[in-house]
């Protein structure tokens, strides 16, 4: 049957009336008002310091700083630029905060696990720590790590001394520093190689276990790949590298390395405070999977161990992930306690220092505002994409 | 955080604020009834609360001299204290009207802040304090050594600018308040403590043991200190900068807050000029002057009271001495 041709068609509505039209229309607009918006923000800002005679612009970062940091990662004097003092305090704010990360990461994962030991002692431990150290306020652990316990060790006349020639006083952390000597590379680039063929091993491995069932101890030949043959080079080139041990001359000890109590105190604190958040969190992922899951793996003859390894982890990250991404915001953010005991940190020295030998409050704080946002968003985007990498695979 | 409030403060001020009219401080000081003055977080004989609270110090009486003379009650003051750090946006973005608080007039502050320096209350130097049983007897010594300083101050630049110049090596323990900077001296983390002498005097006393330091010799730069206000609100900057010559012109003149109502009927032309009749030009009532003797005292009584032999800090005039006795006091004449 046909129908009777009306001459009605389906009539496209006007343009205007096109919801699609309308909300691109709309969108535009909003981009708009907001980017005039802004503009007059940043234009009556510009305006109205220039009218308060306060100097804009960036024109200072090219101009000599004049004072002395603490910490540098790189070579840094009194004569370098403004601009590199927002360099040296962002490296030093990246290297707390990665350290920290790592750190606090292993603390939490312990402590998460430990407190659903079955062994009364452990579990018991682990939940005092964990209450204890997430009820007082960061800052003041900080100061507690930095006055009460860094600052009781000994003076350098009295450093402990605690063997291998590492000494530990009031003013930091005194370590032999290898200096690499001709051939050195080489070791290094067994390590890589060391590390990529176990990668491969453990490709072969899978197919094999798959294949036949028959497990490779893949754990102990990556270990032994990645340090047992730099470790022989080492030896045939006739240990290329020696140690500069840290020597007591004038005020303090020069040569080795030194780990400045600043950093100490502000890692401990992180480390030991973004712990027991880490470690609720894992408790709480650990929980998320079911009891049936652990009796399964039991009765199919898994050790606890394994158990734990190869069943409940990879599943319990899934529900671990996005709060940890979490985690790992606060704890660089709250790195910037930092200036509380003078560790350079970006705040203490850019914002800090910086904004006040130059004035330039709203440039220096735009610039460090977006440093952390830079930062947030980079760890968000790589939890992110690992998070993708664990999510259940629906099939 | 207040440094991030001041700076969100200062940012919001700034973008919003229409751009052709200044406030009139004044105006802001007399209908709030108190003037809001930014003091250092404690520093015993310049800016320093006691025990029931109240504000005491040569730094503070700058602050009760303007409240006298613009309010006729030197009590009418809030204090906001303020780290190094702080300061100077907390008075960019008008937290504050006035800022009284150890702060060396320099170039780039004058120049670049938005600011003015309303003169000097205190003419000091930057000096160093050890240990006593380091056994170091001169500055030239310290080659080496660990330095414990305040961040957001002149001290970090002379610091580094004095052992580049003698060819010395230092590290720099920069913490953001005076406590800190203090505890970490007593605790050991460094060999100096380096600030303002007058500072170091004052923080000395701060120590459990006070005697266990001693201030070094060596003055290795010119501090001049003084009150700072907004650029671009010349009636207030008026205020403020004759508020303290008076002052000074009182000690002078021999004027004092004990014999000042006798001095009211003087013979000495500069005198009855000093005790009234130049308030209007200030925009103030004709016994602004005669309010902050009144209730404060000269310079010279300030001084001794809180700094000098009336206080534990003992400091003595040296460069702060009148001009007549040899020091760099000088107030131009009122009149
Ligand atoms: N006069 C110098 C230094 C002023 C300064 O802040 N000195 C420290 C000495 S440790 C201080 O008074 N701190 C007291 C505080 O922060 O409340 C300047 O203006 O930059």
């Amino acid at each position: 049957m046909s129908e009777p041709d009306s001459g009605l068609k389906p009539s496209k509505p006007a343009f205007w009336n096109d919801p699609k039209v309308r909300a691109l229309f709309f969108q535009v607009l909003l981009i708009v008002a907001l980017g005039y918006f802004l503009m007059t923000i940043v234009d009556n800002t510009l305006e109205n310091m220039r009218s308060r005679g306060i100097t804009t612009g960036f024109a200072f970062l090219d101009e000599p700083a004049g004072f002395g940091i603490l910490q540098s990662l790189i070579p840094y004097t009194e004569a370098n630029t403004y601009g590199r003092t927002f360099v040296v305090g962002l490296l030093n704010t990246l290297l707390v905060s990665g350290l920290g990360i790592v750190l606090a990461t292993i603390v939490g994962f312990i402590m998460g696990v430990a407190r659903l030991s079955h062994n009364w002692l452990i579990a018991k431990l682990a939940a005092l720590y964990i209450e204890t150290f997430r009820n007082v306020p960061l800052l003041l652990q900080i100061f507690f790590w930095y006055f009460a316990v860094l600052g009781a060790l000994p003076s350098v006349r009295q450093s402990l001394d605690l063997g291998l020639g590492i000494r530990f006083n009031n003013r930091g952390l005194y370590l032999p520093e290898p200096i690499p000597e001709n051939g050195f590379s080489i070791v290094l680039w067994m390590v890589l190689i060391g590390f990529v063929v176990s990668r491969f091993v453990k490709r072969w491995a899978r197919k094999r276990q798959d294949a036949t069932g028959q497990p490779f101890p893949v754990f102990l030949t990556t270990l032994g790949l990645t340090f047992g043959l730099p470790l022989i080079a080492f030896l045939i080139l006739g240990s290329p590298l020696h140690w500069e041990f840290p020597e007591l001359k004038g005020f303090n000890f020069k040569g080795g390395m030194t780990i400045i109590p600043e950093l100490l105190a502000l890692l401990l604190a992180l480390t030991i405070y973004t712990g027991t958040f880490i470690a609720e969190t894992v408790r709480a992922g650990i929980n998320s999977v079911s009891h049936g899951q652990t009796e399964a793996a039991l009765a199919l003859g898994l050790t606890r161990v394994q158990t734990l390894r190869l069943v409940i982890i990879p599943q319990a990250m899934r529900v671990i992930i996005p709060p940890l991404t979490s985690q790992y915001l606060n704890l660089t953010k709250n790195s910037s306690l930092a200036t509380a005991v003078g560790y350079p940190d970006l705040v203490a020295v850019f914002m800090g220092t910086t904004l006040n030998q130059t004035g330039q409050a709203v440039e220096i704080t735009a610039m460090t505002m977006a440093v952390y946002l830079t930062i947030s968003l980079t760890i968000s985007f790589f939890m992110n994409w690992y998070n993708k990498h664990v999510a259940l695979i629906e099939r | 955080m207040s440094k991030i409030t001041s700076t969100l403060l200062l940012s919001s001020a700034l973008a919003l604020a229409a751009n052709t009219v200044s406030a009139d401080t004044l105006d802001s000081v007399k209908s709030k009834g108190f003037v809001q003055c930014g003091v250092s977080t404690g520093l015993p004989g310049f800016s320093n609360a006691d025990k029931s609270g109240n504000w005491k110090g040569l730094d503070v009486d700058v602050c009760r001299a303007v409240a006298a003379a613009t309010l006729g009650d030197a009590s009418k003051v809030k204090f906001t204290p303020l780290t190094a750090k702080e300061r100077f946006t907390a008075l960019q973005s008008g937290e504050i009207d006035m800022l009284s608080r150890n702060t060396t007039w320099t170039l780039t502050r004058d120049a670049s802040l938005g600011l003015n320096f309303a003169g000097v209350n205190y003419y000091d130097g930057q000096g160093f304090m050890v240990k006593k049983n380091l056994g170091v007897k001169s500055a030239l010594e310290l080659d080496g050594a660990a330095v414990c300083i305040q961040s957001g101050t002149t001290t970090e630049l002379n610091l580094a600018d004095y052992f580049r110049e003698n060819g010395m090596k230092y590290k720099a323990i920069t913490y953001d308040t005076s406590d800190a900077t203090v505890k970490g001296f007593e605790a050991g983390r460094c060999d100096v403590l380096t600030s303002d002498q007058s500072q170091l005097y004052a923080l000395r006393i701060k120590l459990k043991d006070p005697k266990s330091a001693i201030v070094l010799p060596e003055v290795i730069s010119k501090e001049p200190l003084g009150p700072v206000v907004r650029q671009g609100d010349d009636k207030w900057f008026n205020i403020v900068k004759w508020s303290l010559f008076a002052m000074v012109n009182a000690e002078e003149m021999g004027v004092t807050s004990k014999n000042v109502d006798s001095m009211k009927n003087s013979k000495n032309p500069a005198i009855a000029r000093l005790m009234g009749g130049q308030g209007e030009k200030l925009g103030l009532s004709d016994d602004w002057s005669y309010n902050i003797i009144k209730q404060v005292g000269n310079y010279g009584e300030s001084f001794e009271r809180n700094v000098g032999m009336g206080s534990p800090l003992k400091i003595s005039r040296g460069l702060n001495a009148l001009w007549k006795k040899g020091g760099l006091q000088y107030a131009p004449p009122i009149r």
